[in-house]
């Protein structure tokens, strides 16, 4: 029997444009993901040594993220010596997964406390930079296929149906409600200020919502993959899906997830970690899931994972209070809903990705914390939260309040 | 816009001329405002072709406003960024400015002024050594934060551009062109502002000229940026190779390199914004308020003759006679030389005397072969030594110095024989380190003419002159020494006549606390290393070994006959190891053959082996906090001591003292210096903690309890 698995606390960074003019730019990997690690430390005056392990998630472990950022990370914080320090990259679901991990460290009872999350600064180290046999090896595509992710997510809405009008209105909505939940503080209790050398506030609230978002104005946007789908994109995924007439590229930088930078960290512990510190639970993971689905539309992964976490759980999609669907593309959130029969109004209800940005590696420790938050507010029970991975991947995690 | 002339000529070139008020141009309140209007003016100037800057003044522009620096606190930090920001921000405007902006560099131009220099897209200098140019922050423990780290490194590249931000080099104008650093000379400076104009004429039609490299399209760091695998690999070595020289004791260049690898990685404005960080960082810091207090300011106070006696007029010694030809008097007759003094070198034979002067002719020839000086300066230096045997040569010598073996009875007839011959009202210096200087000059029939002046060793390379005034010396005595000193460019700090002066007594107890944690037990190899670690140049076992510990028996013995052992506190210990060692073991140092070290024929060194039987004791549990503070704390103490019986005239001369003298770590601003910034309240609190754990002789003096009961600053 696995032990049970407790979350006991998460933070994350405001989120900021993950290029040279974002706020964050002038912050290293190492401080971002320090800025975390310390306020946690700070707030629950955790005594570090008890730590076993640091799991976090990196998308570009490359330059100043590469070389096991989370061990120098960890450093940084000015923990305690003894505590370890390990980077994963599960591409966009390396945050959640790296709060998977630590799940099942404790499950298993081998270790009684791991902080877990993610860091990835996309303006210090673009995206892509890290490279990869997926698209880039010549004799593992011509066997495998592959297509951009915007090409496939566009294939994705295309599948399904989708039209531009109504990835632009999840946008729009998506950007309401985040700014809704920012303005009135709701993400206040996990969000962390990011300071300088000097103790300065560099950022302390998400700046990369645009709350001003209308369909007028997303309408304007250009198509953002039409012309990588023009170079033979588009015939690599009809060949793939040859139902598809035309690949319809409706997704825009308004309604795909932004880039940004950004850090997060989830605290995961055993019952004795919890008394043994003083540390009460705010919640307990339930299941964790992953698995991966045909790798070419390699966005459909979600709604499977859910359902596999369900099903170790033995829970029914009516057992979940709120989902949260990373907003890669509109259109993964909506065939996530439409698989799983789940309305918009108990999904993403801070609104995601799209109006906040999607940090890589730090995103899946961010919606963690996200729900707990969210269940606690509203008094609700349980949650799951779900990511589309590259190369087909999904991933899920199901937690409840204790 | 005070101080700013702004000129535009027939052709639309804006001249702006730097006349502030004061004798500099620099980083004023005044400056401020009046640089903000003259960028603001330039960017709404209608058919302008170009802009150049020049100075009024004898420098061009003379950096950053110390005291504002000084007087920064913690807490401040968010209001300084602001203000630096903005400073920065309009060398920026500048440089982006649609026309080409010249700097036309008249005179010194070192920190912030080299840094609007830098700011402007071509730089003409006057091709003359007094035209100095750099970034010297890092001496006074701060950075370049108005952009000199970001535009070197764009400029020159990373490894090419530390030298002048990491070390603080300092050019002339003819070596900043073959650097880069600048664009073009001129021979004199009546051409600077025509050439200026001329040059901004001649690229009218040229796009570059009117724009920074940085700012096009294409920009590449010269030797590339972090993902270079060369500049990766120079970012791996550099730290380790900083740790080396600054046993992480100095945060000023840790912070520019990392602003340096800053700048190499990030766009332009983010690397600008870092450095900004970096320098609120540093301005925070005790060491650079130490380090501003007493390099800057304390040392501006001390050359400037703070200690000289008022309302005598400035003496100039033309003929020296220096006793004895050892070491000590070869050093002091050259450095006198160079300064243009005739110099006696005299010794109890021609050879010896000789010998003596060979020294300079060998110093001088390296400069010569190194390009540094002429042959013929050479020839005209060593002309004015004469070496002889004969005290009648000193005929005429309005400055004799003995600096012959110190033996008190010794010294005294040497004084006896050669007083004679000194010009009427000549003066009369001893070189000692500890002598009395009052009974030296009971020798002496004119005791008011007799003054001590304490050389160190190596003379030539030593920047410090410690001049001990007897009970009887008259104050134009120590004016014409004092004044002696500067003519051969040494700083004077002035002293009393109390055994070991200010500067020995105060080394004295450091030697002395390291050879007590010996005794107790503690580990030889690291209590010189921990000696080290707190940046002292050698550790207490190897500095007596390079003196000598037979010299400090015999020291010990001389004292003892003047009636002044253990004056200063009881050193039963010391003087116990130092028989065990020399008399028992024969260790009497490392030209005696090895002391508490042993010597190999390649200049290897490790301590003797039979240290550990005699001393060590692995049971001992000292804390490495506790053997640093004991190894710093006492000569801290003892130079407060100085200072409280007015052994040493001014807390200037005793910070200064301290770090030209006795190898204080810069870090500290000298050792009362450090009190301030350590917080002199806890420095009470600790020696009290250290007076309790180890012996009395950590007991607070009394002018610290003063000072943290008054909450005063030793100023």
């Amino acid at each position: 029997m696995p032990h049970p698995v407790y979350i006991y606390d998460a933070v994350r960074t405001p989120r900021s444009k993950g290029k040279k003019d974002g706020s964050l730019y002038t912050v290293k990997p190492i401080d971002l993901g320090a800025s975390v690690l310390k306020a946690m430390q700070s707030r629950l005056d955790l005594d570090t040594s008890y730590v076993d392990d640091a799991v976090f998630g990196c998308v570009t472990p490359i330059g100043e993220q590469g070389g096991d950022v989370t061990k120098m990370i960890v450093a940084n914080a000015g923990w305690d010596q003894s505590v370890a320090g390990v980077q994963l990259d599960r591409f966009c679901a390396s945050g959640l997964e790296a709060v998977n991990i630590a799940a099942q460290k404790i499950a298993s009872g081998w270790e009684d406390l791991v902080v877990a999350g993610g860091v990835e600064s996309m303006s210090r180290v673009p995206l892509g930079s890290s490279g990869g046999a997926m698209g880039a090896d010549p004799e593992f595509v011509f066997k495998n296929g592959f297509i951009p992710q915007g090409v496939a997510a566009d294939l994705l809405g295309t599948l399904d149906g989708h039209t531009r009008e109504e990835v632009d209105a999840f946008a729009v909505e998506s950007q309401r409600r985040a700014a809704h939940a920012r303005d009135n503080g709701y993400f206040d209790k996990s969000v962390v200020a990011v300071k300088d050398n000097n103790g300065v506030t560099v950022l302390d609230k998400d700046d990369f919502i645009k709350p001003e978002t209308t369909m007028e104005g997303l309408a304007k946007l250009k198509p953002a993959f039409e012309m990588p789908g023009q170079f033979g994109f588009n015939d690599v995924a009809i060949s793939k899906y040859p139902q598809v007439s035309k690949v319809n590229h409706i997704h825009t930088p308004g309604n795909s997830s932004g880039i940004v930078d950004g850090s997060s960290a989830v605290l995961v512990g055993s019952e004795k970690a919890g008394k043994d510190l003083g540390l009460t639970p705010r919640a307990r993971i339930v299941a964790t899931a992953v698995l991966a689905v045909e790798p070419v539309l390699m966005l459909a992964g979600p709604a499977p994972a859910a359902r596999k976490a369900l099903k170790k759980a033995g829970l029914q999609a009516s057992d979940i209070d709120l989902w949260e669907i990373n907003e890669a593309f509109s259109s993964v959130a909506l065939r996530y809903m439409s698989e799983l029969e789940i309305s918009h109004d108990v999904t993403n209800v801070n609104g995601g990705a799209i109006a906040m940005g999607h940090p890589l590696g730090a995103t899946g420790g961010m919606l963690v914390g996200t729900m707990v938050d969210e269940l606690e507010r509203r008094n609700l029970k349980r949650g799951m939260i779900s990511l589309c991975v590259g190369g087909g991947m999904g991933i899920s995690t199901i937690v409840e309040l204790v | 816009m005070s101080g700013f002339i702004y000129e535009k000529d027939a052709d639309g070139i804006v001249t702006i001329t730097m006349d502030m008020e004061g004798s500099v141009n620099a980083m004023t309140e005044e400056y401020r405002g009046t640089m903000e209007d003259t960028v603001t003016r330039l960017e709404a100037e209608e058919s302008m072709t170009g802009v150049v800057f020049a100075s009024a003044k004898d420098v061009f522009f003379a950096g950053g406003n110390l005291n504002e620096l000084v007087e920064a606190q913690p807490g401040d930090e968010e209001d300084y960024m602001e203000g630096l920001e903005a400073v920065k921000g309009h060398f920026r405007r500048l440089e982006k400015l649609p026309v080409p902006v010249v700097a036309a560099i008249n005179g010194a131009a070192l920190g912030g002024g080299f840094e609007l220099c830098l700011g402007c897209n071509y730089r003409i200098a006057w091709n003359n050594r007094s035209v100095k140019l750099g970034l010297p922050e890092v001496n006074l423990g701060l950075l370049p934060g108005a952009g000199g780290i970001v535009r070197t490194v764009n400029m020159l590249g990373l490894q090419n551009a530390l030298p002048y931000i990491m070390e603080g080099k300092q050019i002339t104008p003819d070596k900043a062109l073959e650097a880069g650093l600048i664009n073009e000379l001129v021979d004199t400076k009546e051409e600077l502002v025509s050439r200026a104009k001329a040059w901004i004429l001649e690229n009218k039609d040229n796009e570059e000229a009117k724009s920074q490299p940085w700012d096009r399209k294409g920009h590449k760091i010269p030797g590339g940026d972090t993902n270079n695998p060369q500049v990766a690999q120079l970012l791996v070595m550099s730290p380790a190779m900083l740790l080396q020289k600054t046993k992480g004791l100095m945060p000023a260049p840790e912070t520019i390199l990392d602003c340096a690898a800053e700048a190499a990685r990030l766009s332009f404005d983010g690397a600008l914004k870092v450095e900004s960080r970096g320098l609120t960082k540093l301005v925070m810091t005790p060491v650079a308020k130490n380090m501003i207090t007493t390099f800057f300011f304390q040392m501006n106070q001390v050359n400037g003759g703070a200690s000289r006696p008022k309302g005598i007029e400035k003496t100039d010694v033309k003929k020296v006679g220096v006793l004895g030809a050892g070491v000590m008097g070869q050093g002091i007759a050259l450095v006198s030389a160079m300064a243009g003094i005739e110099v006696v070198l005299k010794d109890l034979t021609v050879e010896s005397a000789e010998k003596g002067k060979a020294y300079s002719d060998k110093t001088l020839s390296k400069r010569v072969a190194r390009g540094r000086m002429t042959e013929e300066k050479k020839a005209g230096i060593l002309s004015l030594i004469k070496p002889t045997a004969n005290n009648e040569d000193l005929q005429g010598c309005d400055l004799i110095i003995e600096a012959v073996f110190e033996d008190i009875n010794l010294k005294k007839k040497i004084v006896q024989e050669t007083e004679p011959f000194l010009a009427e009202n000549g003066t009369y210096g001893s070189n000692t380190s500890s002598l009395p200087i009052g009974r030296l000059a009971e020798a002496s029939l004119n005791p008011e003419n007799f003054i001590g002046i304490h050389f160190f060793s190596p003379v030539d390379k030593m920047p410090l002159v410690e001049i001990i005034c007897g009970d009887k010396t008259s104050q134009e005595t120590l004016a014409k020494a004092f004044d002696y000193s500067q003519k051969i460019k040494k700083t004077p700090i002035v002293v009393n006549d109390s055994f070991g002066f200010f500067t020995s007594r105060t080394f004295g107890s450091y030697l002395d606390e390291g050879v007590q944690l010996l005794k107790e037990g503690f580990h030889p190899v690291a209590l010189d290393n921990l000696a080290n670690s707190i940046g002292m140049p050698l550790g207490p076992l190897a500095i007596y070994d390079e003196v000598s510990l037979s010299t400090s028996l015999k020291a010990s013995a001389s004292a003892e006959e003047l009636g002044l052992l253990d004056v200063h506190g009881d050193s039963t210990i010391t003087r116990g190891v130092m028989s065990t060692m020399v008399e028992e073991h024969g260790r009497g140092g490392r030209h005696q053959g090895g002391g508490f070290y042993q010597y190999g024929e390649d200049g290897s060194k490790e301590i003797w082996p039979g240290l550990y039987d005699l001393y060590y004791n692995k049971d001992l549990e000292i804390p490495s906090e506790d053997v640093k503070d004991r190894l710093l704390f006492r000569q801290v103490i003892e130079a407060l001591k100085g200072l409280q019986e007015g052994v040493v005239h001014s807390v200037a001369d005793a910070n200064i003292g301290t770090i030209m003298g006795i190898g204080a770590p810069a870090w500290t601003g000298g050792l009362i210096q450090f009190v301030n910034t350590y917080g002199t309240q806890k420095f009470v609190d600790r020696a009290t903690e250290l007076a309790e754990k180890y012996g009395d002789r950590f007991a607070p003096p009394a002018i610290a309890v003063e000072k943290a009961e008054k909450g005063e600053l030793f100023v």
